[in-house]
């Protein structure tokens, strides 16, 4: 084992050295290290004098975190400078054919980068945390608890991860180092916003949301990791050497996927999108089996939770939303409703979902798409149980108010949902003799066939009877 | 030794190699000789085990190039294009890098890379920045890198280009030496006065394809034709004669004659007997120089669809 790992550290140590030696990353790194900490104090003595005019302990307390999230972040930035350049970097200076011909295997080589990327960096961050904290420690501010510093350090970590892993995938996947630093703010804004949903985190003071938000990064950078070596290669890094978007050859190569050369309309349903289908049937079994799931656990989660909350209203809870249902007035008469949901209102709402489910995917290796999907299929469950909890047998309801357009329905948005999966399952596998470029063009119309052949005629139908014969229905169950 | 059977790589639609075979021994000396972008470089890169083949397989040094990727690596020595030289290093961490790479222990990277930069001349400059250094003395590293491990089969891109005349000399001594060791060696020239000096097989490859290929003496029959001799007479000659057989007449003057012989072990004996039973004193038979350039140009002439003009 310690035979595999040490040609990582060969690499990594000899790109170090040549870091330290190149003065364009360090004195960034030394400025950055050594100047923040200092300045971030400035501020939160100013900050802490102004809000004590205002008592505003809550925010006094949250900002030594806030400022230490900070700090350790700027020194990071240098990793994406370094990691950007690790592959691409090589290839320009003609420096990666004798690297590639040595007897090392693709995975070595990735985390040697990978590890020189992060480690710099991330020394650079912890000492300008530790730095500031030695300030914090001399002056009359509160620090954080044990448990907040190890999220803190856990967080700049996983950040550094993150940025290395999508700089390197960038890296490997570009032409010149002119085009990687172009791609770079795909993963700059990102980050930024990341930030500052990170930063709501420490505000808001709920450590459980910051632990989650810290293992979706990680596992966001672990996926990164895995895309960037199933698409190492080391013919693409030598092959390409032209940095021309090829429009034409991105159309080629999506339409004949998409048509797959089909002679005719049967011929593309029955060989082409068929063949699509067959593809994705593994990602069909793992969503029907994720709809299972979410369906009781939000089943479960409604008789657990909220069954407490009915049982410990008291009467003038009840008497107070009595009053407030008075307020709101007569309830719409649910015989009018086919007037306000009309099928195109509703087809347009259940395109627009399958399609968010997809772009959420297609950015998030699956993991937002698969999220979204679980909260539109737990609804099912939550309902089911609301109905129970409320003395209302919900079978009827279900059969009358959901089955029908259900049938087309449901099935659609697992259909929808696993190709996503599929897309992100297909883009961390290696794909031997197939550029990223391709990959992702392949999938787009796997994804392009099922949604246009199969997922939107089924939502139309679906439209058709939620609009039209659902309302009637559920009428006949329940009534006016 | 280097064995390759219809390897063939292409690129989209553009076919950079097409059907190349190759039989390299140990102890011998292949050079690939052809333009810029011929496929020399796809050749070398997948004998590398950089480049799969689109088609046909290629063993180096005993391994698979797809399935031993790893193996044909740590095997081979590869003196690529571009030097790739890591200019913030020293020529002395630069060699003592690569020797880690390929496994070696600390005495005898030393001892290997000690050796190698006294050889060709560097050891004054070596623990200087290689960014210091001139075009011949990275080239000369690089080669030093291609040769740290004592690799059994050697790939060497332009092995003396931008080196002075006496480091080239070190060089093609080098390789030699190399050469009498047993090593497999494949080198892309342009340099045709150092391929004849150092190559036993030569290898002329045009969009792709080999044209032709075979030892220098092969290769001037094969493109050029048989041996040309001229015999130069003491004094001018009108006396008619008939040539024996396998001497072909090219042209004659008063005082020489030029001939193309199938056999010179036996047709020049006979010829040399004919003037002397015609009492035609001769002072000289020679061969006719030819060299590997003129069989180069006339491949490339055919490969091109022009007329080869000597």
């Amino acid at each position: 084992m310690f035979n595999k790992l040490k040609p990582i550290w060969l690499v990594a140590k000899r790109e170090l050295r040549d870091q330290l030696r190149d003065w364009r990353v360090l004195m960034p790194m030394l400025i950055l290290t050594l100047c923040f900490p200092f300045l971030m104090n400035e501020f939160a003595k100013q900050t802490v004098d102004f809000l004590n005019q205002f008592e505003a302990n809550l925010i006094l307390d949250r900002l030594v975190p806030f400022s230490v999230l900070i700090i350790g972040f700027f020194p990071i930035t240098v990793s994406l400078v370094v990691a950007l350049e690790s592959f691409v970097g090589e290839k320009e200076r003609g420096t990666i054919e004798p690297l590639l011909s040595a007897p090392f295997d693709d995975w070595q080589l990735y985390f040697g980068k990978l590890l020189v990327g992060v480690m710099t960096p991330l020394v650079a961050s912890y000492s300008s945390i530790l730095l500031y904290l030695i300030m914090v420690s001399r002056q009359n501010l509160t620090m954080p608890s044990a448990s907040v510093m190890t999220q803190l350090f856990l967080l700049t970590a996983a950040h550094a991860f993150l940025m290395v892993s999508a700089a390197i995938v960038i890296s490997v996947q570009s032409t010149s180092v002119k085009a990687a630093n172009l791609l770079a703010s795909f993963i700059v804004i990102p980050v930024a916003i990341l930030m500052q949903g990170e930063a709501v985190m420490l505000f808001w003071g709920n450590e459980r949301v910051l632990w989650l938000g810290i293992a979706g990064v990680t596992i966001i950078a672990l996926l990164l990791i895995r895309v960037g070596i199933a698409h190492f290669e080391r013919e693409y890094l030598l092959g390409r050497e032209i940095d021309t978007i090829n429009l034409k050859w991105i159309a080629k190569t999506f339409l004949l996927n998409f048509s797959g050369e089909a002679k005719s309309l049967w011929d593309w349903y029955t060989r082409v999108l068929g063949g699509a289908m067959r593809r994705i049937l593994p990602a069909v079994f793992f969503v029907t089996l994720i709809a299972g799931v979410s369906i009781w656990a939000s089943y479960a989660w409604i008789k657990d939770n909220v069954s407490d909350v009915i049982a410990m209203a008291t009467p003038e809870d009840i008497a107070e939303l009595e009053k407030s249902m008075a307020e709101i007035g007569e309830l719409p008469d649910l015989s009018e409703i086919q007037g306000h949901l009309s099928a195109p209102f509703l087809f347009l709402n259940n395109t627009r979902a399958v399609a968010l489910i997809f772009l959420a995917g297609m950015v998030s290796f699956s993991v937002l798409g698969i999220m979204l999907y679980m909260v539109n299929i737990a609804l099912i469950g939550g309902l089911y149980a609301l109905f129970e909890l409320l003395g209302i047998n919900p079978l009827p309801i279900f059969l009358a108010g959901v089955a029908p357009h259900g049938i087309f329905e449901i099935p659609a948005l697992m259909i929808g949902s696993a190709v996503v999966l599929y897309f992100g399952a297909t883009l961390v596998t290696p794909q031997t003799g197939k550029s990223m470029g391709e990959v992702i063009l392949e999938l787009l119309a796997d994804w392009a066939k099922i949604f246009i052949g199969l997922v939107v005629p089924l939502l139309a139908i679906a439209a058709v009877i939620e609009a039209y014969i659902t309302p009637s229905l559920l009428l006949g169950v329940i009534g006016r | 030794m280097i064995e390759t059977n219809d390897l063939s790589k292409q690129f989209h639609d553009f076919m950079a190699v097409d059907g190349v075979n190759l039989s390299v021994q140990g102890g011998q000396i292949l050079a690939l000789l052809g333009q810029n972008g011929a496929g020399k470089t796809t050749t070398v890169r997948m004998l590398t085990a950089l480049l799969n083949p689109s088609r046909g397989w290629a063993r180096v040094a005993g391994y698979d190039v797809v399935k031993n990727g790893h193996d044909v690596r740590a095997s081979v020595g590869v003196l690529t294009e571009q030097h790739g030289l890591y200019m913030r290093m020293s020529a002395n961490e630069y060699l003592d890098f690569f020797g880690q790479v390929y496994g070696l222990d600390t005495n005898e990277r030393k001892k290997r890379s000690d050796n190698l930069l006294e050889y060709f001349g560097l050891m004054e400059a070596a623990k200087r920045r290689v960014g210091e250094y001139s075009k011949g003395m990275r080239q000369k590293l690089a080669l030093a890198r291609a040769m740290i491990h004592q690799p059994g089969v050697l790939l060497l891109d332009e092995p003396t280009s931008a080196m002075d005349p006496e480091s080239a000399r070190l060089v093609r001594d080098e390789i030699a030496r190399l050469k009498s060791s047993s090593r497999t060696i494949v080198i892309c020239s342009h340099n045709l006065t150092e391929v004849e000096a150092l190559a036993d097989k030569i290898a002329i490859i045009y969009r792709g394809k080999i044209l032709v290929q075979g030892t220098l003496d092969e290769l001037k029959k094969n493109v050029l034709g048989s041996p040309e001799y001229v015999v130069k007479f003491a004094e001018t000659e009108n006396v008619n004669f008939e040539l024996p057989t396998g001497v072909e007449l090219i042209s004659r003057t008063a005082t020489s004659l030029k001939v193309r012989v199938e056999a010179a072990e036996e047709s020049n004996p006979k010829l040399l007997n004919l003037f002397a039973s015609k009492n035609i004193p001769v002072v000289a038979l020679q061969e006719e120089t030819r060299t590997l350039e003129q069989v180069y140009l006339k491949v490339m002439a055919g490969a091109k669809g022009y007329q080869y003009v000597q």
